[in-house]
């Protein structure tokens, strides 16, 4: 066990896949003597030189599309995207390409590929610096998408990310980066499982990334008032835990699905219908949505209202304990 | 049309006074202090080689022409005319090097031993591209445009990282080919490949095959200057090359696929071509060209400017045509009946190869189709 930021958590895990595996690379902008804008990969060029740690022109199309070929020559690149929102440049590749070859190929070719985004709000950023841009990915057949919360998560998860065949959209929440935890001494679960982060019993709270802390202290306020919140942290986007859903949905009858990109078709709406078609018996209230507004992301002197926060979510509980 | 453009487009462009020509339409060797070196290397075998390249890849060409016609393909991407390129630039590749094609890359999958049949399935329906790329190193055609030039280059990057360039050994550096047309250089992705490329000084050649059309549009739709001159923006040398005379292509691309995997980097050829049938089964392109323009490239064609200078420079007799003929035929009859006889894949293989690990959304979607289609059993057909 030792205790680290969620940043130092990701440059570990990281360097911990560049030493197991020489085909480890990483691609991006600014990645190399910088270090990153976010300084996930500090250090990495120096100790793995610039042939495993490529800064690349500044072209997100270009950066993706030459991962997959590097992908086809036998490495493994783990790409990343400066921020949210630079990501559709390269948007082209992702849905065309990485998510598909594999099945056009009709299995010749794999493309272990990590595309990793720090994602989401709460910095005070300009516009395109703090969107939440999963739905597009989940969206698509191919494609895996996970998002870690926690500094344990992050170091555990992307070195499975990276070990595993299918091309994965890796979400960083950028707001979290800073925040310390324990890391374990090994994986705790498989990179697909949700992992039931506060058992409760009233009302089931689903949230991944960076609405996992403000739904923990939603939590906690909640259970001061005497409700009972079962705080899910999804952690793979696609594909859902679903089982470990519905056993929770089961048991309390309320959930509340959080998220900080706009409900409209977004993870909320898939996790709604889901729930209510797998677990219709056992609710005792519609599945509600906590998410921003269906708005562009505002200017960040408005971010404040447009996320959600621990009393949105508080609200949220407080109309399905109504049922 | 105004009566310039009229004009123009009967006597279309003859390539310019910069385009490498080794055989002229007329089937005449003529000079090129650069390239007369690898020519000359070019034995009778070998030229006879491409023609039979050329003439197969045209028969199998018009077979899928024809299994489209009659409603056996979905679509075909017709390669008429583009033989020569084609076939010069693939047999300029060695073993190890790697092709990225476009969709109409028939005769270089020919070249690179690639089974013309993978190439019907793929329009068929069959599948969306099964051969394996790894193979015979010819990748799936891809159809976003220009799309492929930036795996190539990562592809390069690759072999980079390999230490399989500039190392001396013929067997062991490699070299990417990317496959693009005229169309394409319009493409944000070509120009970062070309960035990619240069600044990584990656063993990718670009080979643009200028066929005069993207679809509707004429070249003037798509470049204010010609296509090889863009490499110098970019760092690199570019060079146009007669795409009809397939001597002159394959010395070209020999030459700058030895300069590549020599770790000499990125170069793009610019081979002058014309696409002589539409751009797929789907066009009429008699909406926005006139046939006189046909008629000049007419007689441009690769094939016949190779057959003329076979039986009158090197002495060919007219026997060799003849079976090369014959064996053409058999080719594409016995290419048409394995067409007719693909079997169609099964509904649930929909779901095999999306993922390579276990999916839970496939395994439940697949018993879910199963299920529904196992439920008909037993019902009235």
């Amino acid at each position: 066990m030792s205790t680290m930021t969620m940043a130092k958590a990701l440059n570990s895990g990281l360097r911990a896949a560049m030493e197991k595996d020489p085909k480890v690379l990483l691609m991006g902008e600014d990645i190399g003597k910088l270090g990153g804008v976010f300084r996930i990969t500090e250090g990495l060029q120096k100790d793995f030189g610039e042939d495993r740690v490529i800064d690349t022109p500044l072209a997100e199309a270009g950066i993706v599309a030459t991962a997959i070929g590097m992908a086809l020559r036998g490495y493994r690149p783990v790409v990343e995207i400066q921020f949210d929102g630079f990501v559709y440049p390269a948007f082209d590749h992702i849905v065309s390409q990485v998510a598909k070859l594999h099945a056009r190929s009709l299995g010749n070719v794999t493309l272990p590929m990590v595309i990793r985004i720090p994602v989401g709000g709460g910095i005070g950023a300009v516009e395109h610096h703090s969107e939440s841009n999963e739905a597009y990915f989940a969206h698509t057949a191919g494609l895996r998408v996970i998002s870690c919360s926690n500094p344990n998560d992050a170091f555990w998860m992307i070195q499975q990310a990276i070990e595993c065949p299918d091309p994965i959209i890796f979400y960083e929440p950028k707001r979290r980066y800073w925040d310390k935890g324990e890391v374990a001494e090994a994986p705790e679960r498989d990179l697909f499982s949700a992992n039931v982060i506060r058992p409760g019993s009233d009302v089931t709270v689903l949230a991944y990334g960076p609405m996992v802390r403000s739904c923990l202290q939603a939590a906690q306020a909640a259970e001061e008032e005497g409700i009972s919140i079962e705080v899910i942290d999804l952690r793979s986007l696609s594909p859902l835990d679903t089982e470990a859903i519905f056993a929770s949905v089961r048991k309390t009858g309320r959930c509340v699905v959080v998220h900080e990109a706009a409900t409209f078709l977004g993870l909320g709406a898939e996790l709604a219908a889901q729930i209510q078609q797998e677990c219709f018996y056992s609710l005792e209230a519609p599945v509600l949505r906590v998410g921003g507004y269906n708005v562009p992301y505002p200017p960040s002197r408005l971010e404040e209202d447009f996320l959600p926060d621990l009393d949105r979510v508080l609200d949220a509980v407080d109309r399905l304990m109504q049922h | 049309m105004g009566e310039q453009e009229r004009q123009r487009r009967i006597e279309p462009s003859d390539g310019g006074p910069d385009m490498v020509q080794l055989v002229t339409p007329e089937g005449e060797r003529v000079s090129h202090p650069e390239y007369d070196a690898i020519a000359d290397e070019v034995t009778t075998q070998e030229l006879q080689g491409f023609y039979r390249d050329m003439v197969i890849v045209r028969r199998c060409d018009n077979e899928a022409t024809a299994l489209q016609r009659q409603g056996e393909l979905g679509l075909w991407v017709p390669s008429l005319g583009q033989e020569a390129a084609q076939v010069g630039s693939g047999r300029a590749m060695r073993t190890q090097d790697f092709a990225f094609p476009t969709y109409r890359e028939h005769g270089v999958a020919w070249c690179r031993g690639v089974d013309p049949l993978n190439l019907l399935a793929m329009f068929r329906g069959v599948h969306n591209g099964g051969w394996n790329s790894f193979e015979k190193n010819f990748h799936l055609y891809t159809i976003i445009i220009g799309a492929q030039t930036l795996h190539a280059t990562g592809y390069a990057m690759g072999i980079q990282r390999d230490h399989a360039v500039g190392s001396g050994d013929p067997d062991r550096d490699a070299a990417v080919i990317a496959y693009f047309g005229d169309g394409a250089s319009a493409q944000g992705d070509v120009g970062e490949a070309f960035v990619f490329a240069g600044v990584n000084n990656a063993p990718v050649v670009f080979f643009c095959q200028n066929n005069q059309w993207a679809i509707s549009e004429p070249n003037e739709r798509q470049m204010r200057i010609p296509i090889y001159l863009r490499a110098k923006g970019y760092g690199f040398p570019g060079t146009r090359v007669d795409g009809n005379d397939v001597l002159a292509t394959y010395a070209v691309t020999k030459r700058f696929l030895d300069d590549a995997r020599d770790g000499q980097g990125p170069a793009l050829i610019e081979a002058f071509t014309y696409r002589m049938g539409a751009h797929t089964t789907s066009d009429d392109p008699t909406k926005y060209r006139v046939s006189a323009e046909v008629e000049v490239w007419k007689l441009r064609d690769p094939i016949a400017r190779l057959r003329n200078l076979l039986a009158r420079a090197h002495g060919v007799p007219q026997s060799f045509f003849e079976e090369v003929d014959a064996e053409a035929a058999e080719v594409g009859t016995d290419l048409r009946a394995r067409c007719l006889a693909l079997p169609d894949p099964s509904p649930a293989s929909m779901f095999d190869h999306v993922y390579a690990e276990p999916h839970p959304v496939m395994d439940r979607e697949r018993a879910e189709l199963t299920a529904y289609l196992s439920s008909f059993e037993g019902a009235h057909a």
